[in-house]
């Protein structure tokens, strides 16, 4: 199962023994291939390859309308691809799911908008969000047990929120928002997270700190991060790709990113 | 609203409430009507118990809506159908139960007679038996909200489409009803019960069983409806009304929790339809027209939506109004209603519950 010398990996890939059910053989948790999306004849994604390594942490830039939602709406589910297929590890065709079974295979996502439970309070935000078994019957009847109460609160630990565990989660911040729908994210426990611009509105300190936090979590997790703030990136980065009208437009690291005259031509011809 | 949702049924004052209602229910009232003498000041009308009955009828049919539109953000402006389709399960029975004691002295209810039917249409196939008609009642509203649902839900029809669907449900049930080829009495409906369970129907004794009868069935209703909303499945019905797209990326299947609640809210209108025919004495396709299905949501929003004890007392308060104006000033009732709903939607946005919130 161990993926050692069969596949080469790029060097920011780290190759882990897959846990669960999810078959990263070959150190692969995601693969996209040849996907295009089309809208009214708009083609947002266009033949767009990529794939993430187990453990990685990618960041994905690019101007407006490269198609990076995109790209996240595909593999959430949200939005079916026209053609290419979508495989999570070397079995799951994410392509034929829906989005209830394409997260509880392991994808979490963070939207751009921080998108949690407005009424209920912040516990019960990462209660729901929570892994468990999500069926009807279930639900009606599931009990908090101890173990899953001390999984709410070393979330709520880190992402400091333990004071703010009754309130009503409508009057968090908006930094303090974003940070309890990535709290809601590793509750499901996932094996890739996708976040849209994770740190829009947050303070220095927090954009700081979220940073600490997806290194962190990078090894145990794949991460995919689109973002805006280079600033930003340039902190996390170790991978990076640059999408421009739906397609790969250039990967790297950061330097090798830069100094790419395509990328130049992208960001500043116009 | 529902924030911070509570996970206890209720608190001790909230029990201490319910217990006395069901002394006002289950005790003054039958003593009040039965044992005080009709001569005394005292004395509850039949007409009273009748009227209590009814409302209570309604106020079930209140909560089963806030269920699916208060906790779930459903508005079913149709409701008043599943209601329908219930009393007209179970006025099927109570059809065969006046046996030949009809206007036309046959065995067969007047409309068949007078329509000139020689069988019953395959309809009414074992309506003589109390326990068919009781499984009809639950199950035909039961059915049909879920393949209604299914559809819809899986389609992700949602909001405003989803109100209109509905209301158009409804209507065309309505239009299938009055046509007398439907084998339902055409635009007459059901009426003239005499028995029920070979009981005389319009004794005191009756008419008070079916009083108590609802009134448990409420309380029922209500504790079951806040059972399921203090569970982790309320919390999820909730997170549905306000985010339904984070409930679907959190793993939940957003359609099965939305059908569970649509189905049962159907359910229980249909024993809220059940019990409040014999009580009133008639059903007719009058009962599906869809301003009776707005009328349910406006007892809703009077009350207070996702508080489940709120719309009981919208429907109580809107048909008491009712009872007053369509004695007093009949011409005026559809003004009063449309300017209570209008105050309400203003200056009361959480119902009167909001009310006596910000009053505690």
């Amino acid at each position: 199962m161990s993926s050692n010398a069969t596949s080469a990996h790029e060097s920011g890939g780290f190759s882990r023994v897959a846990s669960g059910d999810l078959d990263t053989t070959h150190g692969v948790v995601l693969y996209l291939e040849d996907i295009s999306v089309s809208f009214d004849g708009f083609k947002a994604l266009n033949k767009l390859t990529l794939s993430i390594d187990s453990g990685e942490l990618r960041c994905v830039i690019g101007p407006n309308g490269a198609g990076k939602t995109t790209m996240m709406d595909v593999i959430t589910g949200k939005t079916r691809p026209d053609e290419g297929t979508v495989f999570f590890g070397q079995t799951i065709d994410l392509a034929k799911m829906s989005e209830a079974e394409i997260s509880t295979a392991g994808v979490g996502r963070k939207f751009q908008k921080p998108t949690i439970f407005e009424q209920h309070s912040v516990f019960e935000n990462l209660e729901l969000s929570m892994k468990a078994d999500k069926r009807v019957r279930k639900t009606l009847f599931s009990k908090l047990r101890s173990e899953q109460r001390d999984r709410i609160a070393d979330t709520l630990g880190l992402i400091r929120l333990k004071e703010n565990s009754d309130q009503i989660a409508g009057f968090l911040s908006h930094g303090q928002k974003q940070w309890l729908e990535i709290g809601m994210l590793l509750m499901q426990e996932p094996r890739l997270l996708l976040l849209d611009e994770p740190v829009a509105g947050m303070s220095d300190e927090e954009t700081e700190r979220t940073g600490e936090l997806f290194q962190s979590l990078a090894g145990k997790h794949s991460l995919v991060v689109v973002e805006h703030d280079m600033a930003f990136i340039e902190k996390i980065a170790r991978k990076i790709t640059v999408l421009h009208e739906g397609s790969v437009l250039a990967e790297g690291s950061m330097s090798q990113v830069q100094n790419d005259p395509k990328v130049i031509e992208v960001y500043l011809g116009r | 609203m529902a924030g911070g949702i509570s996970r206890r049924l209720y608190g001790p004052r909230g029990w201490a409430i319910l217990a006395l209602c069901s002394i006002a229910i289950f005790v003054v009232m039958p003593l009040l009507n039965l044992a005080v003498p009709a001569h005394s000041p005292f004395h509850v009308s039949a007409y009273w118990v009748t009227l209590f009955g009814k409302i209570m009828c309604y106020a079930i049919v209140a909560v089963a809506l806030d269920l699916v539109w208060g906790y779930a953000g459903i508005l079913s402006l149709g409701h008043g159908l599943f209601f329908a389709l219930g009393g007209y399960a179970f006025g099927m029975y109570l059809m065969r139960q006046i046996g030949s004691d009809g206007q036309y002295r046959q065995p067969m209810p007047d409309f068949m007679v007078f329509l000139d039917w020689k069988e019953f249409p395959w309809q009414w196939w074992n309506s003589d038996s109390f326990l068919w008609c009781a499984m009809l009642v639950v199950v035909v509203p039961g059915l049909l909200a879920y393949v209604f649902g299914y559809f819809a839900f899986r389609s992700r029809v949602k909001g405003v489409y989803l109100s209109i669907i509905t209301q158009a449900l409804t209507f065309a049930a309505m239009l299938l009803f009055f046509r007398n080829a439907t084998g339902f009495g055409g635009n007459n409906g059901f009426t003239d019960f005499r028995r029920i369970l070979d009981i005389p129907i319009a004794t005191p004794q009756t008419r008070m069983a079916l009083f108590a009868i609802t009134g448990a069935t409420l309380i029922g209703t209500l504790l079951l409806a806040r059972w399921l909303t203090t569970s982790r499945f309320g919390r999820v019905l909730a997170a549905i009304r306000d985010a339904e797209q984070r409930v679907m990326f959190c793993g939940y299947d957003t359609v099965h929790y939305k059908l569970f609640v649509w189905t049962l809210s159907a359910v229980i209108c249909g024993i809220a339809g059940a019990l409040y025919v014999p009580q009133v004495g008639i059903i007719n396709p009058g009962e599906m027209s869809p301003a009776n299905s707005i009328e349910i949501a406006i007892w809703v929003a009077v009350g207070g939506r996702g508080t489940l004890v709120g719309p009981i007392l919208g429907a109580g308060l809107v048909n008491g109004a009712k009872s007053f104006f369509t004695q007093a000033f009949p011409e005026y009732w559809l003004f009063a209603l449309g300017l209570i709903f209008i105050l309400v939607t203003l200056f009361l946005p959480h119902g009167v519950m909001g009310l006596l919130k910000k009053r505690a």
